[in-house]
C-alpha cells in the first residue's frame, strides 16, 4: 500500500515539476503573444539554447577517458543559478537577433520564420557533435541542491525550486503588465497603427517584447536541463518544444498569465495522463504505437478550443481578445 | 555537380507540384495551411494500403514497364487521390470554414491547421507506427544520361507525372469556366462576390485541387524515396520557401520556387550534410521576405 | 414601376452608423443620382441595397418584391448589377475573361452578348487578350462597366463613374450610359460630378451626413441657385 502511494505520489511530482516548466514557458509566449501578438512559433529555439547554455555553464569540459566519448566546446562547471542566468541571457541575445532581422515581417511570415529558426538550432546542434556531443547530448548534468536529500526525495526539492522560479516570473509578469511598460505593449497588439501614432517607438517594445519572452524561456529550458539530467537535440522537436505550448497558452487563455498556467497543467495532464489510461484500453500489439493518440488529442484539443473558444478557458483580462 | 542538379530537379519538380496547391489555397482563402505537410504523407500511405491490396489481384502484379513498381500502385493513384482531395474538403469545412464564417484572422486558420497536422501524423503513426515502409523492395533500374549524370528510370516516371500534373491544372485554370472563377475569385474576392461567383464554392475546389495534387507529390516522393510518418513535415519547410518565393497565389511563381528549393537543396550537399537541408530552404525564405516579401510574381 | 424602393434604410459599418433613416425612389426607365460630398454615405447606400451591408433598420424592394437583407449572390440573379467604384475589375484575368466571369451565373451561350459589349465599349474590342490589370483607367471603367452589364441587368448601380479620370473619358462614360438607358436598363448612380451627372440623369437626391438633403429633377436641381451654391460649387 506504502508503496504504491508512493508510486502515485512520485509520479504526480514528476508531473508537476514538468507541467510548472511548461507553465514557465507558457508564460514566456504570452508576453510575446499574449500582450503583444507576436507570433512565436519557434518556442523549440530558445528552449534548445537555454538548455544547451546552462548544460555548458554548468558542466566541466570532458577530459581524460570522458573525452573519447564527449565533445563538447565549452565547460564552465559553474553552479546552477549560474546556468539559468546564462541561459535566460543566451535566449535572450537570440531573441533580439532574431528581432531585429525578422520583426519587420507581418504576422505569419513572422511564425514561419520562427519555425525555421527553430529548426536550423536544432540542426545545428545535431550536426554539429564538437559542440554539445551531438544527437548523443550532454548527459550528467548537475541538480542543484543535490546532496540534501536522498534521490529518492530529490524531485521534491527540485519541484520547490520550479515553483519558485515560477512563481517570481508570475509575479514580475503580472507587475509589468500593469505598468505603462505593459499597457504600451497592449495597445501594440490591439492596433500597430495608433500605437505608433502615440509617439511610441513600435519597434523598440516588440523586441523587448520578444527578449523577455524569450528569457522567460531560457529559465525554462534550464529548469528542463537539470530536471531531465541529459539532453539531446532530439528533444527540441516542434511538437514538443513549440506547439504543445501554444496549446497550453490556447487552451488556457490567451493574454492571461492564469491561463497560461492553467492551461499548461490541463494540457501536460492530458499528455502525460493519457498514455497512463491509453495502455489500460488498448490491445497489447499496438503498445508502441498508442502514445500517438496523445497527438490526435493535443490536435483535436487545439482545434475545438479555437472554433468553440478561442479565448481560452479563463479568457483575456478586460480587453477584447485579437481573435 | 551536375548530378546534384539534376536531382534537384527531380526533387524540385516534387516541390513545386505540392506548392501549387498551396499556393492556391492562400491566394483564396489567405490560409497558410500547416497540414499540407501531413495530407502529404496520408496521400503516399493511402496510395501503399491501396496499392498492396491492389498488388494481390493477378494481373495487377506485373511492374509498370521499366519502373520498379507495380501496376498495383499505379492504379492506386486514383483512389488515393479522390481520397485525399476529399478530405481536403471535409477539413476545409469543419475547421476553416466555420473560422472563415466568423472572420477569424488568417492567424487563427494558421494556428489551427497545425492541430489538423498533428491529428494527422497521430493518425498515421497509430495506423502504421513509426517504421519506414517502401513502396516495392530490390534493384532500382538505373539509366545513364551523358556526362556521367546516373538518374534512376522511376525518376523519369516522377518527372513526367509531376509536370503532366502541373500542365493540368493550368489548362484547367486557363480553360474552363470554373478554373477561370478560382482565378477570379483568388484576384478579387469582393468582386467575384459581387458578380455572383459563390466563394464558397470555388474554395472547395480549390482545395480539392490541393488535396489531389498533394496526393500525387507524396506518392512520387514515396516513389522516391521511402514513406515514413514525418516525412510530409519535413516538406513543409520548402513547400512555405517556394509559395513565399513565388508569390501569394502564383501558380507559376509555386512552380519556380519548387524547382529553385529543390535545386537549392540538393546542390547544397556539395557542402553541408545532408540534414540541413531544411535549413538551406529555411535561409532563402527569410532572404526572400527581407530582401522582396511579395515573392517574384506578388502583387499585394 | 418603381424599380427600386428604399425605406427608411438605417446602415452603417460596425458600430458606426453611416445612414440615418433613408428613403429613395427610383422608376424604371430613368437615370436617377444621388449627389453629395464625400463621407456622406453614398457607397454605403449602394453597398446595402446590393446585399453587401446588411440595413440595421428599413426595408428595401427590387421591382416591388422585399430583398432586405439578401445577400449579394441572390440580388444579381434577380436583374440588379453592381459596379463599384475601386477595385471593380478582375486585374489578373484578360479582358475577355472579365467579361466572362461577369456572365459567370449564365447558363446560355454568352456569345452574343459579349459582342454587344464590344460594340458597346470598342476600344475594348484590340485589347481583348491584355490583362486587365495594365489598361489605362479609362478602359478599365468601361471594362467594369461591361462586366456587369454581361448579365444584361434591369437596374445598374454605378458607384462614382468618373473617379480619376479625364473630363473627355467623363463624357465618354456617361454617353455610353444614356445609351444604355436608352436600351431599357434603368441607372442609379452615385457621383461627386454633380454638374456632369444632373446632366445626364431624370432626378436626383442630395445625401449628406447620411441623410436626404434634397430631391427632385435633375432640371430643377440644375437650375435651383441655392443647391448650385452648396453642392454644384457655383
Amino acid at each position: 500500500m506504502g508503496i504504491e502511494i508512493g508510486g502515485i505520489l512520485s509520479f504526480l511530482v514528476s508531473f508537476a515539476i514538468m507541467a510548472s516548466i511548461y507553465a514557465i514557458f507558457s508564460l514566456g509566449l504570452n508576453v510575446q503573444w499574449g500582450y503583444t501578438g507576436l507570433l512565436n512559433f519557434g518556442i523549440a529555439g530558445f528552449f534548445a539554447i537555454g538548455a544547451y547554455a546552462s548544460a555548458l555553464i554548468t558542466t566541466p569540459r570532458p577530459t581524460g577517458v570522458l573525452a573519447d566519448y564527449v565533445d563538447q566546446a565549452i565547460g564552465l562547471n559553474q553552479p546552477f543559478l549560474v546556468g539559468v542566468i546564462g541561459a535566460a541571457i543566451a535566449s535572450g541575445l537570440l531573441a533580439a537577433l532574431i528581432g531585429l532581422l525578422t520583426l519587420r515581417l507581418r504576422g505569419s511570415y513572422l511564425a514561419i520564420s520562427t519555425i525555421g529558426i527553430a529548426e536550423s538550432i536544432r540542426l545545428f546542434f545535431n550536426n554539429e557533435p564538437w559542440l554539445a556531443n551531438g544527437p548523443e547530448g550532454l548527459s550528467g548534468l548537475p541538480q542543484p541542491l543535490h546532496g540534501l536529500v536522498s534521490p529518492r526525495y530529490y524531485n521534491y526539492i527540485y519541484l520547490v525550486i520550479v515553483l519558485a522560479f515560477l512563481a517570481l516570473i508570475y509575479i514580475a509578469l503580472e507587475r509589468g503588465i500593469r505598468s505603462p511598460w505593459g499597457r504600451v505593449l497592449r495597445a501594440i497588439r490591439e492596433d500597430e497603427v495608433m500605437a505608433s501614432a502615440d509617439g511610441k517607438d513600435v519597434f523598440l517594445f516588440e523586441l523587448q517584447s520578444l527578449v523577455v519572452g524569450a528569457m522567460i524561456m531560457g529559465i525554462a529550458g534550464a529548469l528542463y536541463a537539470h530536471f531531465s539530467v541529459a539532453i539531446q537535440p532530439g528533444v527540441f522537436t516542434p511538437l514538443f518544444g513549440t506547439f504543445i505550448i501554444w496549446t497550453m497558452l490556447t487552451l488556457g487563455g490567451t493574454g492571461n498569465n492564469k491561463g497560461a498556467i492553467l492551461g499548461a497543467f490541463l494540457v501536460w495532464a492530458l499528455w502525460s495522463w493519457s498514455t497512463f489510461f491509453i495502455n489500460r484500453i488498448v490491445p497489447p500489439g499496438f503498445a508502441t504505437r498508442a502514445p500517438f493518440i496523445r497527438y490526435i488529442l493535443i490536435g483535436l484539443v487545439l482545434v475545438i478550443v479555437l472554433l468553440r473558444r478561442p479565448r481560452g478557458i479563463i479568457g483575456e483580462e478586460r480587453q477584447v481578445s485579437r481573435f | 555537380m551536375p548530378e546534384l542538379i539534376v536531382y534537384g530537379i527531380v526533387l524540385g519538380s516534387i516541390i513545386a507540384l505540392g506548392s501549387v496547391g498551396l499556393t492556391l489555397i492562400w491566394g483564396i482563402t489567405d490560409l497558410f495551411n500547416c497540414a499540407h505537410g501531413d495530407q502529404m504523407t496520408v496521400g503516399a500511405y493511402i496510395a501503399l494500403v491501396v496499392g498492396s491490396l491492389f498488388s494481390r489481384v493477378g494481373f495487377l502484379q506485373g511492374k509498370v514497364g521499366p519502373f520498379s513498381f507495380n501496376w498495383g500502385l499505379l492504379v492506386a493513384f486514383i483512389p488515393a487521390i479522390l481520397i485525399s482531395a476529399g478530405l481536403a474538403i471535409l477539413i476545409d469545412r469543419w475547421v476553416y470554414k466555420p473560422l472563415r464564417r466568423w472572420g477569424a484572422t488568417s492567424i487563427v486558420g494558421f494556428i489551427a491547421s497545425i492541430g489538423v497536422a498533428w491529428a494527422l501524423r497521430g493518425l498515421i503513426y497509430i495506423l502504421w507506427g513509426a517504421d519506414y515502409h517502401f513502396y516495392f523492395h530490390g534493384i532500382r533500374p538505373m539509366l545513364f544520361l551523358p556526362l556521367g549524370i546516373k538518374v534512376r528510370v522511376d525518376e523519369i516516371f516522377i518527372m513526367v507525372v509531376a509536370w503532366a500534373a502541373v500542365v493540368a491544372v493550368y489548362l484547367f485554370l486557363a480553360r474552363t469556366k470554373t478554373g477561370k472563377a478560382l482565378r477570379a475569385v483568388a484576384d478579387n474576392p469582393a468582386l467575384a462576390r459581387v458578380a455572383g461567383i459563390g466563394t464558397e464554392r470555388m474554395i472547395v475546389w480549390a482545395w480539392a485541387i490541393a488535396g489531389a495534387l498533394i496526393a500525387i507529390a507524396g506518392m512520387l516522393y514515396g516513389i522516391e524515396t521511402q514513406l515514413r510518418p514525418e516525412m510530409g513535415w519535413i516538406f513543409l519547410l520548402p513547400l512555405f520557401a517556394a509559395i513565399i518565393l513565388g508569390g501569394q497565389g502564383s501558380i507559376t511563381g509555386a512552380l519556380v520556387g519548387g524547382l529553385v528549393m529543390g535545386i537549392a537543396q540538393q546542390v547544397s550537399t556539395a557542402w553541408l550534410l545532408p540534414s540541413y537541408k531544411p535549413a538551406v530552404a529555411f535561409i532563402l525564405m527569410v532572404l526572400v521576405l527581407l530582401i522582396r516579401p511579395q515573392g517574384i510574381f506578388g502583387r499585394r | 414601376m418603381t424599380i427600386l424602393r428604399v425605406e427608411d434604410v438605417v446602415s452603417g459599418y460596425g458600430s458606426m452608423e453611416v445612414l440615418h433613416g433613408l428613403s429613395i425612389e427610383v422608376e424604371e426607365g430613368q437615370i436617377v443620382s444621388m449627389l453629395g460630398p464625400n463621407g456622406a454615405g453614398k457607397t454605403t447606400l449602394l453597398r446595402t441595397v446590393f446585399g453587401v451591408l446588411r440595413p440595421w433598420k428599413g426595408k428595401i424592394y427590387f421591382k416591388e418584391e422585399d430583398i432586405s437583407g439578401l445577400p449579394p449572390e441572390k440580388i444579381v440573379r434577380m436583374g440588379m448589377a453592381y459596379i463599384p467604384q475601386e477595385y471593380n475589375i478582375f486585374p489578373s484575368l484578360t479582358v475577355h475573361e472579365n467579361l466572362e466571369m461577369g456572365a459567370f451565373i449564365r447558363e446560355d451561350d454568352i456569345g452574343p452578348r459579349m459582342e454587344e459589349i464590344y460594340e458597346l465599349f470598342p476600344d475594348l474590342t484590340d485589347r481583348r487578350k491584355s490583362r486587365a490589370g495594365q489598361l489605362s483607367g479609362g478602359m478599365r471603367q468601361m471594362l467594369a462597366i461591361g462586366r456587369a452589364l454581361m448579365l444584361n441587368p434591369e437596374l445598374l448601380l454605378l458607384d462614382e463613374p468618373s473617379t480619376g479620370l479625364a473630363p473627355f473619358l467623363v463624357d465618354a462614360i456617361f454617353d455610353r450610359v444614356e445609351k444604355l438607358n436608352d436600351q431599357g436598363v434603368t441607372v442609379f448612380l452615385v457621383e461627386q460630378n454633380a454638374a456632369k451627372a444632373l446632366q445626364s440623369s431624370d432626378r436626383a437626391y442630395i445625401l449628406e451626413g447620411g441623410e436626404k438633403k434634397a430631391e427632385g429633377s435633375a432640371q430643377e436641381m440644375l437650375e435651383d441657385e441655392e443647391i448650385g451654391r452648396l453642392y454644384l460649387g457655383r
